[in-house]
């Protein structure tokens, strides 16, 4: 290997892990707020790269008819809920949110001329469709059993990564596909050329871990995710409900997923299933933060990024193997220093 | 009223319908049946795992895996490096091989993993299962994606098991072998120190239970059953390749645990026919419903998982079980303590009046909060001291100091003449401490009996491999005797068979008292005993103690009911903001002006 190719791969290496970094943010946020280990994170990934591509080749995104089918189930619970509560005139607005809200991006989706939007317009509309996917998915599948424990919230976050694997096999079909980049502009830097693509997808990172920075640190909602994350009762002595902490995760969690795929789209070919491998090495990176720290958990993102691209240039047979085998000197140095026995909630 | 049946003729019933399906089934239902079967030992595993232990693994399916690549690795292979040498050309060299393997990635992945939260363990397992399918896929000694061919059938007293239904006695022979031993194994000793892992670990580690190594023993077995549901796969099929033992299949694993009733080894069963069964139907009717071919009924799992767990966490068999009950009646499996056990050896009590324990200018801070400051106190064989003080004194960071939970910042505790600070609270009691807890740590779905019994498991030493094969009955005799005689001590002998939750809160504390005696203690700790109990509960209580006196025992007692504390105990120490305030006779110290400021309030 000479000091170009070298170059090279630290320049791949360093822009999947920023994208990795988003989504070991993600992760974290997730399991501080709600102990969901959020698995369907890469799920995100995928149909909001799936649904740009499939919008950029002018069919109409099948995700959109499980926004509509989530929006029904949660008008469902919601509505139920209400009635029985004897407060019936919540029933508009739940109606309106639920199954309006989805109703309204199909029929957008039908009457726009999807291929000749710009490229801003069709990421616009993939996430008004993934997007409230996320928030959905928590009042549907973790609201009923927030209680739980981390255990049967990790077997239920499995559960719904296999059930939207299927959902998007379905959707999308087999074939893999690649978006359009962001930039076609190239830098040359001495010997080095960056591809406009590297720079939009460290920029669109860097921006979005300070947006999340300046969200925790200084609006009254990132703080009541933050009090939550810190101590679930506390929290809701001082009335911020768990509910609501737990949709606004999964709002950004989802969020995050959906502008990752976009990012990574351009670069890697993405398939109905791809979404798994790119959320688990976020994962990689989250447990080298011990599913606590944000900057451990980022840096350890890059760190996945280059040993993936330096791996798949020495061994790329290995290379899957060698990213996981990762998290083994994690773990040795977590069992190491941690001694005590403790509880499972 | 109808006669209900025993649940041996259940079983046995269960075994004589096994046994003919061969005769009267058509070979296709054959062929499910030994996947059911092949599912369910794996599926059982997690059980132990999941359902008993609360840990859990995705990466089953690799385990499997590693089972039937050895076997076809040593069975096809011409030539075998010299080392190993002997285990090639024979079927069951090869599982004894597989299996010896297996426990070692089992406990090398244990060893990484047990140590920390529970998440880490499934967390570990998806990698773990990841990696060793893309190995499988990728080393060119395995065959590649296209895997290995002719492997031989299992030969059993020389003869070739080569059709399905010759299998399948072979196959469900090994699934009732791993009911039957896991079954076993729970019910004993070491399977209370097992079933106490869901949510008990803090108290089993106080009554001497080595809980990591119980988590280990459940996840090497669950890997072994895998195992060996591998070997039995590759004999079956004669050929193997990467795609059953991926990541995907290891979570399906799951899901028949979790479907079948996680907490229950017939649940495996059940969950292992139940998704079998289904996956075959909705193969042949989903694609031809969406009109494109497609692993689809991995949608209908998944929803059907989050359905479970969300409306009957406890899977299918509770529920297959009480409508069965229904309509044909089942006895339940009651035990009997055999009175006449051999009574386990006592601990030779130190004599009256020696130092037990002795807290030397014990500090504890948290952060700049001092919660203990330059705490000093001792307490005696055959005497009780009690420590009081109002709220927030410090009183339950001193007894955690004493017990091992927690460590001192400064300072040194003596126990028996030796230092335990830092020694943790497994060591502690094997030393002869025991105690109770403030806020009551039961297994509430286990008998009274039951609980008190892992009081006196560091009395007992039969190991996994005798309770499963139920080599260790006497012990097991004498641990029961044991704990029922101090259930009956304590007045709990009515309650002996109830679950421990069903028990008003008194008695839990009462409960608690009768596991800590029944590890044979020479001091015993008691965090507010008396909260929660009726004034007859309290005298009986009270009476206790001074029988337990005057056999010798030493009790430190942390206690807030002034009238129950004065009249029984013979030292008092009183703390107040983390320091002693006075120390003495029960009348002397009411009568301290310290003391009288410190819970009425002092005078300016």
């Amino acid at each position: 290997m000479d000091f170009q190719i070298a170059l090279i791969l630290g320049q791949d290496g360093i822009t999947n892990g920023a994208i990795y970094a988003l989504l070991a943010l993600a992760l974290v946020l997730v399991f501080a707020v709600t102990r969901v280990i959020f698995i369907p994170q890469g799920e995100f990934v995928a149909y909001g790269a799936l649904t740009l591509a499939m919008i950029g080749n002018n069919v109409f995104p099948a995700t959109a008819w499980l926004l509509l089918g989530a929006g029904v189930a949660v008008a469902a619970l919601d509505g139920l809920g209400a009635l029985r509560a004897g407060q019936a005139r919540k029933l508009p607005r739940v109606l309106a949110v639920n199954v309006g809200y989805p109703l309204a991006v199909i029929a957008l989706l039908r009457l726009l001329p999807l291929a000749e939007l710009g490229l801003a317009v069709q990421i616009l509309l993939a996430m008004l469709v993934v997007v409230p996917l996320g928030p959905m998915m928590y009042r549907i599948v973790y609201q009923p059993i927030a209680e739980a424990t981390v255990l049967v919230l990790l077997i239920v976050s499995v559960a719904s990564h296999v059930a939207m694997v299927g959902l998007g096999l379905l959707f999308f079909g087999a074939e893999g596909y690649r978006t359009p980049p962001l930039s076609d502009a190239r830098f040359d830097l001495g010997s080095l050329s960056i591809s406009g693509q590297t720079i939009w997808v460290v920029a669109a990172s860097i921006v979005l871990i300070v947006a999340l920075a300046l969200f925790f640190g200084r609006t009254i909602y990132g703080k009541a995710l933050r009090a939550t994350a810190i101590n679930r009762n506390g929290a809701r002595l001082m009335g911020i409900p768990p509910a609501l902490a737990g949709k606004l995760t999964f709002l950004l969690a989802a969020l995050i997923g959906v502008l990752s795929g976009v990012l990574i789209s351009p670069i890697t070919t993405i398939y109905y299933d791809s979404g798994f491998l790119i959320g688990l090495k976020g994962f990689v990176a989250a447990i080298i933060g011990g599913l606590a720290s944000y900057p451990l958990a980022a840096f350890g993102a890059v760190l996945v990024g280059l040993l993936e691209s330096f791996s798949s240039f020495w061994a790329s047979a290995y290379k899957e193997v060698l990213v996981f085998t990762l998290i083994i000197p994690v773990l040795v140095w977590r069992s190491l220093t941690s001694h005590h026995v403790e509880e499972e909630e | 009223m109808k006669t209900a049946l025993s649940p041996r003729l259940v079983l046995a019933a269960f075994v004589a319908l096994l046994l003919v399906a061969p005769l009267v089934l058509p070979a296709f239902y054959i062929t499910l049946l030994n996947y059911i079967g092949l599912y369910a030992m794996v599926a059982l595993g997690l059980v132990l795992l999941t359902g008993v232990g609360g840990l859990t693994s995705f990466g089953q399916g690799a385990f499997v895996g590693l089972g039937a690549y050895t076997t076809a690795l040593l069975t096809t292979s011409a030539e075998l490096p010299g080392w190993l040498g002997w285990a090639g050309g024979s079927p069951w060299l090869a599982l004894l091989v597989g299996l010896v393997f297996t426990c070692v990635v089992a406990f090398l992945i244990g060893k990484l993993t047990l140590r920390l939260s529970g998440h880490y363990l499934p967390l570990a397992t998806i990698a773990w299962g990841l990696s060793l399918y893309f190995l499988f896929g990728t080393m060119a000694f395995l065959g590649g994606h296209t895997g290995l061919t002719g492997i031989p059938p299992i030969s059993v007293f020389g003869y070739e098991l080569r059709q399905g239904e010759e299998v399948y006695y072979l196959i469900w022979l090994f699934v009732l072998a791993g009911v039957l031993t896991t079954s076993n194994l729970l019910d004993s000793r070491e399977g209370r120190a097992i079933r106490a892992l869901k949510g008990g670990m803090v108290m089993a580690e106080a009554m001497g239970v080595d809980t990591a190594r119980s988590r280990m023993v459940i996840f090497i077995l669950a890997a072994l059953l895998a195992c060996a549901s591998g070997w039995l796969y590759a004999h079956m099929q004669r050929f193997v390749n990467p795609t059953p033992f991926g990541l995907h299949i290891g979570i399906e694993y799951l899901f028949m645990a979790v479907v079948g009733g996680a907490a229950h080894v017939w649940g495996a069963l059940v969950g292992a026919g139940v998704i079998t069964v289904l996956k075959q139907w909705l193969q042949d009717l989903l694609p031809k419903l969406f009109g494109t071919s497609g692993n689809f009924e991995v949608i209908f799992f998944g929803v059907l998982m989050v359905l479970v767990l969300h409306k009957a966490r406890g899977g299918l068999w509770p529920i297959l079980v009480s409508g069965f009950k229904r309509f044909i009646p089942v006895a339940a499996q009651r035990r009997t303590v055999d009175r006449d056990a051999v009574a386990l050896p006592r601990r030779e009590l130190p004599a009256a009046g020696s130092v037990l324990l002795e807290a030397k200018a014990v500090t504890r801070r948290f952060g700049g909060l001092l919660a203990n400051n330059n705490m000093s106190l001792e307490v005696r064989a055959g005497e009780i001291l009690a420590l009081i003080g109002p709220n927030g004194a410090g009183k339950s960071t001193m007894f955690n100091q004493v017990s091992g939970v927690d460590t001192p910042t400064s300072g040194e505790v003596l126990f028996l003449g030796e230092s335990v600070v830092g020694k943790g609270s497994r060591t502690i009691a094997r030393m002869g401490m025991s105690r109770t807890f403030q806020h009551v740590r039961l297994l509430p779905t286990m008998s009274v009996l039951e609980n008190v019994a892992i009081g006196a498991h560091m009395r007992g030493s039969s190991g996994v491999l005798s309770a499963a094969w139920r080599m260790e009955r006497s012990e097991e005799a004498r641990l029961l005797a044991e704990a029922a005689r101090q259930i009956e001590r304590v007045g709990l002998g009515e309650h002996m068979f109830d679950e421990a939750g069903s028990l008003a809160l008194g008695q839990q504390r009462i409960l608690e008292i009768a596991r800590a005696l029944a590890s044979d203690p020479c001091l015993l700790l008691l965090d507010e005993p008396a909260a929660g109990l009726r004034y007859k509960e309290k005298e009986a209580l009270g009476d206790l103690l001074r029988k337990l006196r005057a056999e010798g025992m030493g009790v430190l007692l942390v206690e807030h009911d002034m009238d129950f504390v004065m009249g029984l105990v013979d030292r008092v120490v009183v703390m107040e903001f983390g320091e002693k305030i006075a120390e003495g006779l029960p009348e002397d110290v009411q009568r301290d002006p310290a003391v009288l400021a410190a819970y009425l309030g002092g005078e300016d």
